[in-house]
């Protein structure tokens, strides 16, 4: 077995338990249910981004999103009533419509993907985070600073909001 | 010479506008009328010898006259400036005199006939706005000018013969006569139109150019001459065109002899006169100018024969003599077509002024109802018969030179079947204003013991105008209260009745001096103006063309007079000397005298057509534009309105709803451009 | 030997489940959640395109550029996750519910 066969076996493991917690996401009848299998999901997505040799993302998907933003899906579900009931999380009229279009998505999507020839190869340079600071400091340094504004606007946004007036 | 000819054509305008604007006292308007009028009658004569002494020095100097002309821009099309102007030619200087002249004369005499009128103003005001129409018609350089003029004419034409337009017969009759007209005119108008289509001008002396170095000519040419004759038919009532003449004798009697006998009528031989140089072109054309009127000629003169109204055997006498005129020009005579008009203008205006006097005097037209006017009208009897003998063509008065020279075109183009026609008629002519004269003038008054209170609006209702008021125009006692220019119907008139009264005929009296006189001056004319055309000394011919006409032929003269003397004495036997019975000759020709009687069926014939046809097909259209065209924009609209209905169902508010249209139009976009790019 | 394919393919099918979630979920918040993973699916790619896609002249950041994207999108999703917590509380205040259906200010 080599380095490709492990890879191989990583990553249908992590395809297959993502889109199974994507589906649970969707599927499960109690949202408190889905909230959960969402945290389940962006723990495989951080994996596969370690098998893609992006650590520095997966390190940020994992902070980010199971540390953050979980967080505040778990509160807005607890500070919303029936958290745990049978029929917490419902489908509405139009989910027979609304799955129509999602696989014609999903078959417009293969098909493109299945005519064109994607390159191979391809390298992540070894110190890819060095670089990665570099860049998002270097060419990238307005777009970071705009997000961070951004960031700093929503949690403002945010906080006025969610205020009890 | 321009100024002139500018006064000749304004001053009318002057007295219109002084009249409708200031609105003087009726007696005052229409001495303003005959002020103006008259000073455009001096004018005209002062034009005339100008044009007079240019033509003798053209033909001194061997040249065609140039004519006099004076245009003012109008306004600017494109690259195309039109123009407004005045022209006089020969041509045009015959036509002033004969207009001025006869209007001055008409003006005149309606002071007396319209006395006491309550529409008197306005019947004046009518009269200046025709005057000036008809000269700026006559005066008129190019073919659009000559068409809004003759448009005018028109206009004026209908408020004339509408002028009791209390009368339903008179409102009926002028909108006949409209209308009539107007069908020409649209002939007229596309006919112009092409000839500017081809030509880019409507101005008659560069037309003639164009013609002359070839530009316009052919079936081009001569379906456009056809076209303007068209409206030269409506105008001058030739047939088919000719019902609304008789009609408009609804007016009053001296707007039928200055309108429907002397001028108007007579713009359709002037324009055709004018665009000679045209028609001579287009032979075809002028063929189709010589077969209309010489039909019309013999056809409206049998129609004279059994009219029992004075004025419609005059009028249907006006039909055959513009009859002849169309002949004379079509067999390519252009100055015995224009010379029998100058005389026709003169005898013709003649015999409606005696006619309108019978009316004053006696207030009755009906042929079989007068009789024996000679005694208490003299005068009148005796203009009458001059101008019938002119008519009749009784050597040497007017009427038989004029008549004679059309006769002799007419033989000259060789064309036996016109010849025979206008032969035929000029008897007919003979016959039926012989039977006119003693009808009226003749024998014994045949009418009611006195004019009758007849009913307001019946068709042969005598003018109301009591002889106490005649020479002192003013208001009348009644017909006053309503409306200013009220109804004056029965009660004048059974006022007048009584105040008569008494034996039969006792009522009848002559006319006014006013009256009378224009009648004898126009009887002068009537007379000698032949002279001015006579054989072989044409000086009448010289003036229009500038050289000799042909010469006389004695079978034409010959043949001409003994049938119109065989007319007389036809006309004397049965109804004079009543040697031959009137209704014998009635019962022998019984079918043709229905027909005649009801001239020959046209007037139903059109009545159907427009009633029955017209009608119909314009109720099938309406409903087919009701049902089916507006059906196909309702169904459209009802589309669009259900289409809205249901695409409101869609407007939810959801924002799952709309979420998902745009995924799904995503995802067919996305295919669209995926399959259109993967070609 | 796993390609860029199985990425993108991967990507596209959980795009498309958070597709469908977020077009039939009646749950506020469970829409919510649905278009996080649309998000994350969309990472995946960009991040797969990172790890693959071979250096080119067209492009001077080098192939971590992926990345930087990626990174910039977790920023994005994090301010647009508390947002969108933050007006749904404002809404359940209101209206006491979490229903979309119930929120139908859009229609006339």
């Amino acid at each position: 077995m080599n380095a490709d066969s492990y890879v191989a076996i990583a990553f249908w493991i992590l395809a297959i338990g993502m889109v199974l917690a994507a589906y649970a996401v969707v599927a499960l009848p109690r949202i408190i249910h889905s909230a959960l299998a969402l945290v389940l999901f962006f723990f495989q997505i951080a994996g596969l981004y370690v098998l893609l040799r992006a650590e520095f993302i997966a390190a940020v998907q994992v902070i980010i999103y199971v540390g953050a933003v979980t967080v505040l899906f778990l509160f807005a579900i607890m500070l919303t009533n029936r958290s745990y009931a049978p029929d917490s999380n419902p489908a509405n009229r139009q989910w027979i419509a609304a799955g129509v279009v999602s696989l014609g998505l999903l078959g417009t999507l293969l098909a493109t993907l299945g005519r064109q020839t994607w390159p191979t190869g391809g390298q992540v340079p070894a110190n890819a985070t060095v670089l990665l600071g570099q860049l998002m400091l270097g060419p990238f340094i307005l777009p970071f600073e705009i997000a961070a504004i951004l960031l700093l606007v929503a949690m403002v946004g945010a906080i006025v909001i969610a205020r009890e007036s | 010479m321009p100024s002139t000819l500018w006064l000749i054509l304004l001053l009318p305008v002057v007295s219109l506008a002084l009249i409708t604007l200031l609105r003087p006292a009726p007696r005052w308007s229409g001495r303003l009328t005959i002020l103006a009028i008259g000073g455009s009658f001096v004018f005209s004569v002062v034009a005339f010898f100008e044009m007079l002494t240019r033509q003798q020095a053209a033909v001194a100097a061997h040249q065609e006259v140039e004519p006099v002309v004076s245009m003012v821009p109008w306004f600017q099309l494109g690259k195309t400036s039109f123009e407004v102007g005045v022209l006089a030619d020969p041509l045009a200087a015959i036509m002033l005199l004969v207009v001025t002249t006869v209007s001055l004369l008409v003006q005149v005499y309606s002071q007396g006939y319209m006395a006491g009128d309550p529409g008197y103003r306005r019947y004046f005001a009518f009269m200046s706005l025709f005057t000036f129409s008809m000269l700026g018609l006559v005066l008129a350089p190019n073919f659009l000018q000559m068409f809004i003029f003759w448009e005018l004419v028109g206009v004026s034409s209908y408020l004339l013969i509408g002028f009791w337009y209390h009368k339903p017969e008179a409102a009926y009759a002028a909108k006949k006569a409209f209308i009539t007209t107007r069908l020409g005119d649209l002939g007229f108008l596309v006919g112009i139109l092409m000839l500017y289509a081809y030509t880019g001008t409507f101005d008659f002396h560069q037309l003639q150019a164009a013609v002359k170095v070839g530009a316009l000519g052919g079936a081009v040419l001569s379906t456009a001459m056809v076209l303007v004759f068209m409206g030269a038919v409506g105008k001058s009532a030739q047939f088919p065109l000719h019902v609304w003449l008789p009609d408009a004798m609804e007016g009053p009697t001296p707007v039928s002899a200055l309108i429907h006998a002397a001028t108007m009528v007579a713009a359709g031989v002037y324009l055709v006169a004018r665009a000679f140089p045209l028609f001579q072109a287009a032979p075809t054309a002028l063929m189709v100018v010589a077969v209309v009127g010489g039909f019309t000629a013999f056809f409206a003169a049998t129609m004279g024969l059994v009219m029992s109204d004075i004025k419609r055997v005059l009028a249907y006498s006006t039909v055959s003599q513009l009859g002849y005129m169309m002949l004379g020009l079509g067999v390519g005579a252009l100055s015995a077509g224009m010379f029998h008009l100058f005389t026709h203008a003169f005898f013709k205006a003649l015999l409606f002024l005696a006619a309108g006097s019978v009316i004053h005097g006696a207030m009755e037209q009906d042929l079989f109802k007068l009789g024996g006017l000679r005694r208490h009208m003299p005068w009148t009897a005796l203009t009458f018969a001059i101008g019938g003998l002119s008519l009749a063509g009784v050597p040497p008065l007017a009427g038989f030179w004029s008549k004679d020279e059309v006769l002799t075109a007419v033989y000259h183009s060789g064309n036996g079947l016109l010849l025979a026609l206008g032969l035929l008629t000029a008897f007919m002519t003979a016959f039926y204003i012989t039977r006119a004269w003693l009808l009226a003038f003749a024998g014994e008054w045949r009418g009611a013991a006195a004019a009758p209170p007849l009913p307001p609006g019946y068709a042969l209702t005598p003018r109301p105008s009591p002889t106490g008021y005649a020479l002192t125009p003013g208001p009348t006692p009644t017909g006053r209260g309503v409306g200013g220019e009220g109804v004056p119907a029965a009660g004048s008139e059974a006022g007048h009745g009584g105040s008569h009264g008494g034996s039969p005929g006792a009522h009848a009296h002559e006319s006014p001096a006013v009256m009378v006189v224009p009648l004898l001056i126009l009887a002068v004319p009537s007379v000698v103006a032949g002279f001015l055309g006579l054989p072989g000394a044409n000086w009448f011919g010289s003036f229009l063309h500038g050289e000799e006409e042909s010469a006389a032929e004695g079978i034409v003269i010959a043949s001409s007079v003994v049938l119109a003397g065989l007319g007389i004495l036809l006309g004397y036997l049965t109804y004079g000397a009543r040697a031959i019975s009137a209704e014998g000759l009635t019962a022998a020709f019984r079918p043709i005298h229905a027909l005649l009687v009801n001239k020959y069926g046209l007037d139903d014939l059109y009545g159907w057509l427009v009633n029955r046809l017209y009608v119909g097909i314009s109720l099938a259209l309406a409903w087919f534009d009701q049902r089916i065209v507006d059906g196909l924009v309702n169904l459209v609209a009802w589309l669009a309105a259900q289409v809205g209905r249901g695409v409101t169902r869609t407007a939810t508010g959801q924002l799952p709803n709309y979420a998902l249209a745009v995924f799904a139009g995503v995802v067919v976009i996305a295919n669209v451009v995926a399959v259109v790019a993967g070609r | 030997m796993i390609t860029l394919q199985h990425f993108l393919v991967l990507s596209a099918v959980i795009f498309s489940i958070g597709l469908y979630g977020a077009l039939a979920k009646r749950n506020v918040v469970a829409v919510l959640m649905c278009i996080e993973l649309m998000f994350n699916a969309v990472n995946i790619t960009l991040v797969a395109f990172a790890r693959y896609l071979p250096a080119t002249a067209g492009n001077p950041y080098g192939p971590l550029t992926g990345q930087v994207f990626a990174l910039f999108i977790i920023a994005v999703a994090a301010a647009e996750a508390a947002v969108a917590l933050a007006i749904i509380l404002a809404v359940y205040r209101t209206r006491r519910s979490v229903n979309v259906e119930d929120v139908n200010l859009l229609q006339s």
